[in-house]
Parts: structure tokens; sequence; C-alpha cells
């Protein structure tokens, strides 16, 4: 067969039949992965509520609270036992300090809100220095750096280099203020009962007052 | 040439990576381990297998002034295909080469073959050059991987030879990556000039 010249018509004929037949396939595969992808994703994030909390029975329902300091809301997936009584909660929170930036985490607390378990979800630290932070500040063995069981409305959680008792990560002090950083500002957010003793109620109410002035 | 020589020379006589020093981009970018570079490299494999069959058989249908934006098309469905199959079934994975899936749309290897071989050649032999230069480009990225991370992190595949502490670091970073390629293309180079 001869190959076609290269006139308007056979071009257009021809790029027009090359991208019919590449969009039909490419909404069929769509089709074919979304369930799988969204699973994926839905899972992923199951799995991090479930390493950094301890054990509960259901989920509850999901909400954002908008951080006092942030301008992205942070979610915080409340979890309850049989009885629908709140056994702690998992907080995704985030920082846009880190070396490379925006690092996101998921943060567990127990009922009396001390840290229960934390999970790196996003982060481009340095492989080797700032990237250790997962296995770093959760060593049983270490206790100047092991934040599981600390509970930051108590403590304060900061680094020994700026007047704190957590040994930041060697040679990465910078990844090491900016993961504390995301801790705080989730228990800041979502813990703020503990803090001040006040309800939770009024503390978003008074949030809520705050809001406009901030933006 | 004979069928089994389009297949074979992907290897070592034209290695996209070490011969020919094409993909340099993705090649330098996803070899912090062997398992990243292992998947790259058959992510990259199965799209230049595709591309070059269908390039094949569509070779005569395409008018000339049309044929690179026809062949970018086909190829950049056959990556999209991949990333959403990666997603789905592979997420961990996904996630650690992240933006250089999509950008294997527009490594030069494959529009390479596209151009130079399968548009002018026949289906089988066209498949059987996609799938040799595929496998060399995987082989080498998992070598440029391994390389990197037994010395970066003292493992090979997540499996720890030597404690992680003795590692150097550079290995991991963007420099060790060129360091170690170029130490390996002088040895495919010697190898090379021996046979010849």
């Amino acid at each position: 067969m001869a190959k076609p010249q290269s006139n308007f018509r056979n071009m257009v004929i021809a790029l027009l039949g090359v991208t019919l037949v590449a969009s039909a396939s490419l909404g069929l595969v769509y089709d074919a992965t979304k369930a799988p992808i969204a699973k994926a994703e839905m899972d992923k994030q199951t799995n991090a509520i479930a390493a950094v909390l301890p054990a509960f029975d259901k989920l509850g329902e999901t909400y954002k609270m908008l951080p006092a300091d942030g301008k992205d809301s942070i979610e915080i997936f409340p979890a309850l036992d049989a009885n629908n009584s709140e056994v702690g909660k998992a907080v995704k929170t985030y920082t846009n300090k880190g070396f490379s930036g925006y690092i996101e985490l998921m943060v567990g607390f127990d009922k009396q809100g001390s840290i229960s378990g934390f999970k790196v979800l996003k982060h481009a630290e340095t492989p080797g220095l700032g990237s250790k932070m997962d296995v770093w500040f959760s060593n049983a063995e270490k206790k100047s750096q092991n934040i599981i069981g600390l509970t930051p409305g108590s403590i304060e959680l900061k680094v020994t280099k700026d007047g704190g008792n957590i040994d930041a990560i060697t040679a990465a002090t910078i990844t090491s203020r900016a993961f504390l950083d995301a801790i705080n500002r989730a228990n800041a957010t979502a813990n703020s009962q503990y803090i001040d003793g006040s309800s939770s109620a009024s503390k978003k109410e008074k949030h809520n007052e705050q809001e406009p002035q901030i933006q | 040439m004979n069928q089994w020589k389009n297949f074979s020379k992907g290897f070592i006589k034209e290695n996209p990576v070490f011969v020919l020093l094409l993909g340099m981009c993705p090649t330098l970018g996803t070899t912090g381990s062997a398992i990243n570079g292992l998947g790259m490299g058959l992510a990259t494999t199965f799209v230049l297998l595709m591309s070059n069959i269908v390039v094949s058989l569509v070779k005569n249908l395409i008018p000339d002034k049309v044929r690179i934006p026809a062949f970018i098309v086909i190829i950049a469905t056959f990556v999209t295909i991949v990333q959403m199959a990666m997603q789905a079934y592979a997420p961990a994975l996904y996630e650690s080469l992240g933006l250089f899936i999509p950008l294997i749309v527009v490594n030069c290897i494959i529009l390479g073959r596209a151009e130079a071989f399968a548009s002018k050649n026949t289906l089988v032999s066209s498949a059987l050059d996609g799938l040799g230069i595929g496998l060399g480009f995987a082989f080498a990225l998992t070598i440029l991987g391994g390389v990197r991370e037994l010395l970066g992190s003292g493992k090979i595949f997540n499996i720890t030879i030597y404690p992680e502490n003795y590692g150097m670091l550079l290995f991991i970073l963007a420099p060790g990556a060129f360091i170690a390629l170029g130490y390996i293309i002088a040895i495919i180079s010697k190898l090379n000039k021996q046979k010849a």
C-alpha cells in the first residue's frame, strides 16, 4: 500500500484517526482503573490511620479545621470504640518549613492527648538525613528523641537547639524543626481543648472569630 | 540483520544508556535504588514495545509531514495507560517514580526508535527492536540503581549487604548518579572495544 500524500485532507484524516483511537482507549483504561486507584488511595489513608492510633472499632465522621497559623485546613479522623465514645483521633497535618518545603504527616493522639504514633505521608527531604524522621522520632531506645507517648499540651515540643528537649536528627535540624512544627500544629488545632481546658466547641467559635483578621 | 540481532543489540552493543547516551534524564533521576530503576525500565519497555508495534502497523497510513505528531500521540497514549495502571496496582512504585512516569512521553529513546526503526521496518522486527532496547534500558537502570543503592545505603533491592551508616550518601544524591554512570560507561566501552 502506497503512503498517502501529505495534502491537507490526508493529514487531517490521519491525525483525527490517531487521536480518536487514542482518546477512546484512554477512556476505557480510565474507567477500568478508576475504582482500583480510589481504593489504593483509600487503603493508604486507612493504613496510616490504623498505624498511628491505639486499637479502635470504627472511624467517626471526618472533619476539617483551619489551624491558626496556616492557610490550609488539616483533616481530623476521630476513632471510636464500640460504644461510640472517642478513644483518640488521627490528624493529617502538614508543614511548609521542611528543608525541601512541604511535609505531610498523619499523627495519632490518644484520649489524653498524648501522641500514640505518627507516619510520614509525603516529604522531599534529603535521603539519609531528613528522610530518617520516621525512624528517628519513634526510636523507643533513645528517650530524648522519641516523641511517642509525649503529650504536646503539657510539654513543649522543641528541638534542644531551640531550648526544647527533643534531640534533632543529626545534620537535619531544619527537618526536625519542621517535623515538630507539623506535630504542634496538629495538636494546637485538633486538641485545643486539652491545652486550656475549655471545650472544643468554644475554641472553634473563637477560632472562627479570629479567621477574618488573619486573612 | 537477523531477528536475534534486532533483539540483542539493545543490551550491550547499542545499549541506549551506556552506548547511545539517550534518555539521561530518567536515568539520572530515578536510579536512587535498584527497584526504582527496574520499575522505570520496565515501564519504558512496555511503552517502547507497544509504540513500536503500533507505529510499524500504521506507518503506511500516516502522511510523512504529520508523522511526528501522530507518533507522539501514540506514545503519550501508552504512557498514560502505564501511569494509570501503575497508580492502581503499584501505588508505592508510582509514588517513588512520581513525575518521571509522564515524562516517558518525551524520552528520546522512544521517539527515536519509532522514527529511526519502527517507521521503516516490519512488525516483527520493530517489536523485537522495542523489546530489546527497552530491556537494555531496564538493565542499565537496574545496574546503575543497584550500584548507587549499594554504595549509598549498603543495600540492593532493600536487602542489607552492610550497615547503612558506612554508606556514602553522595551516591544516593545527584552527583553520585553522574559518577557511577561515568564509570559504568567507561567499563562498557572497554568491553565493546575488546570485542571489536
